[in-house]
């Protein structure tokens, strides 16, 4: 499974990508993968203010529903409304063009809870079990 | 994935896990949910060619003079209607006629039938058979020594002949043939719960391991791919298909399913015929009809609410996006008032209503099935 190494992860699957204080989000590749077949995205609303580790959207493969969690606290600044049509963006694209919403962070130190490549791949090998969502 | 429980296990488990399927738990079996995705595989059996692990299902083996007659007084269905290598669809109803499990008859000889039953249901419908069992017939539970195997999608008939070449002719939709092979017997069912052509394969359950590797490789030149229970919980829910447990219960009937063709009322006796006649007679007030979402939505699920002017009317029983007609469909017992084609309603999903619309069944028709 690829785990890019220039972003942080959520137990509950959620990548952050950090440039300052502007935060893009999405799923992990792992996540896509035991998701796959994503049909619908229910997007956060723009400007909604956000804790971490609060459920802000819904992910929907044909089997099921799976809530999204924002893995840090901030203010949302945009969605990605290409998923609207094309949620299957999630899946070819997970890192990329599959991005969720983007956020600006408030408390930067929260980053030190969340886990570094390393910890994550770890993690969806099966070392700690942790991890509830997706 | 917290499975502690320890699952039930096909013969093809290993086989499952070293095709890379996503196992989970349906009714207390490991089975796979899904190999390469569900809609990829959805695609190959409306298209193409697919196989299904149905391994977990039962069969139950009856014989005798009046093993018949005592069918006859169990199921819905009129056995008398079966010619020797023939099935049909039917109930096995309580005294009040809720669904304790629907089922497949086949007539396997003059006097002897072969009953696939639903995996969840083995243990519940033998003891209610057996509890009713009178002397003259023989009742056996075999699911443990057969293993099963769906063969569906459009080029299934094509397989069979690479298979047995001119040994065999195809059974005929709603047959069975019993063939010996590879010293075995194996029972070979023209059915399915896809809506498209195919065979249902009972075999011994140590030959299940080789059928299934046959079957792949004889398969691919067909472009065959394996299958798991979200593809074909996605192909039954397009042809309106019950399952059992979500769409029929024991507090359900036949007729409020829609599914009296099923019923046999001429027969003179039969578990539950009072309650159907006595509900034939006053009118049912639900009744299981389709719904098609009109406008994109999230999927709907069972035990979502259903909507008409402003009451909440109803719960879907089930519900998906359609990978054939790419929109969310699903079932619900909808008060026979509202229960009609082109009838509006709305289906609430996270505390908001889509706009959905009653329609005919199936909701997919052109499954090579009813070629």
């Amino acid at each position: 499974m690829n785990v890019p190494e220039d972003l942080q992860y959520a137990s509950t699957h959620e990548w952050l990508r950090l440039d300052g204080a502007d935060g893009t989000v999405g799923i992990s590749d792992h996540a896509q993968a035991e998701l796959t077949d994503v049909v619908y995205v229910e997007l956060p609303k723009t400007g909604a203010q956000v804790t971490a580790g609060q459920q802000v959207c819904v992910v929907e493969s044909v089997k099921a529903a799976s809530d999204i969690y924002s893995p840090i606290s901030g203010t949302i600044t945009a969605v990605n409304d290409a998923l609207t049509g094309n949620p299957a963006l999630i899946n070819t694209d997970p890192y990329g063009e599959g991005w969720i919403f983007k956020i600006k962070v408030e408390a930067g130190e929260e980053i030190e809870e969340l886990k570094s490549p390393v910890q994550y791949r770890e993690q969806i090998s099966g070392g700690s079990g942790e991890g509830e969502g997706v | 994935m917290s499975a502690h429980a320890v699952l039930k296990q096909t013969p093809l488990h290993d086989e499952h896990v070293r095709l890379g399927a996503k196992m989970v738990d349906f009714g207390g079996w490991s089975m796979p949910v899904q190999y390469s995705g569900i809609i990829d595989e959805h695609n190959a059996v409306r298209g193409g060619l697919g196989v299904f692990d149905i391994s977990h299902m039962g069969q139950f083996f009856t014989e005798g003079p009046d093993a018949l007659g005592w069918l006859n007084d169990l199921l819905t269905n009129n056995v008398e209607r079966l010619a020797v290598g023939e099935c049909q669809y039917t109930f096995l109803l309580n005294d009040s006629a809720g669904v304790i499990d629907d089922l497949i008859v086949y007539r396997i000889g003059d006097t002897s039938f072969l009953m696939v039953v639903n995996a969840a249901k083995i243990d519940e419908d033998f003891a209610w058979m057996r509890s009713h069992l009178r002397d003259g017939v023989e009742f056996h539970n075999r699911s443990d020594q057969f293993a099963g195997l769906a063969v569906q999608g459009p080029r299934s008939a094509q397989l069979f002949d690479a298979f047995f070449h001119e040994k065999f002719s195809r059974p005929a939709r709603n047959e069975i043939l019993t063939v010996a092979f590879d010293g075995q017997t194996y029972y070979i069912a023209r059915t399915g719960y896809t809506g498209e052509d195919g065979f249902e394969v009972f075999c011994p359950a140590k030959y299940a391991v080789k059928s299934w590797n046959d079957i792949l490789r004889k398969g691919a030149e067909f472009g065959i791919k394996p299958c798991g229970l979200g593809a074909r919980d996605t192909l039954r829910l397009e042809m309106c298909y019950p399952l059992n447990g979500s769409d029929l219960s024991p507090e359900t009937t036949p007729i409020e399913a829609g599914l009296s063709i099923f019923v046999d009322l001429h027969k003179p006796h039969f578990i539950g015929r009072e309650a159907l006649l006595r509900q034939k007679q006053e009118g049912v007030k639900r009744r299981l009809v389709p719904f098609k979402m009109t406008d994109t939505s999230p999927p709907p699920r069972s035990h979502y609410a259903v909507y008409k002017d402003n009451q909440k009317i109803a719960e879907t029983t089930s519900g998906t996006l359609s990978p054939t007609l790419k929109i969310g469909i699903g079932m619900a017992y909808i008060p026979t008032e509202f229960a009609r084609i082109n009838e509006q309603i709305e289906i609430e999903i996270r505390g908001k209503r889509f706009p959905a619309v009653i329609e005919k069944k199936p909701l997919h028709r052109a499954g090579s099935a009813s070629a």
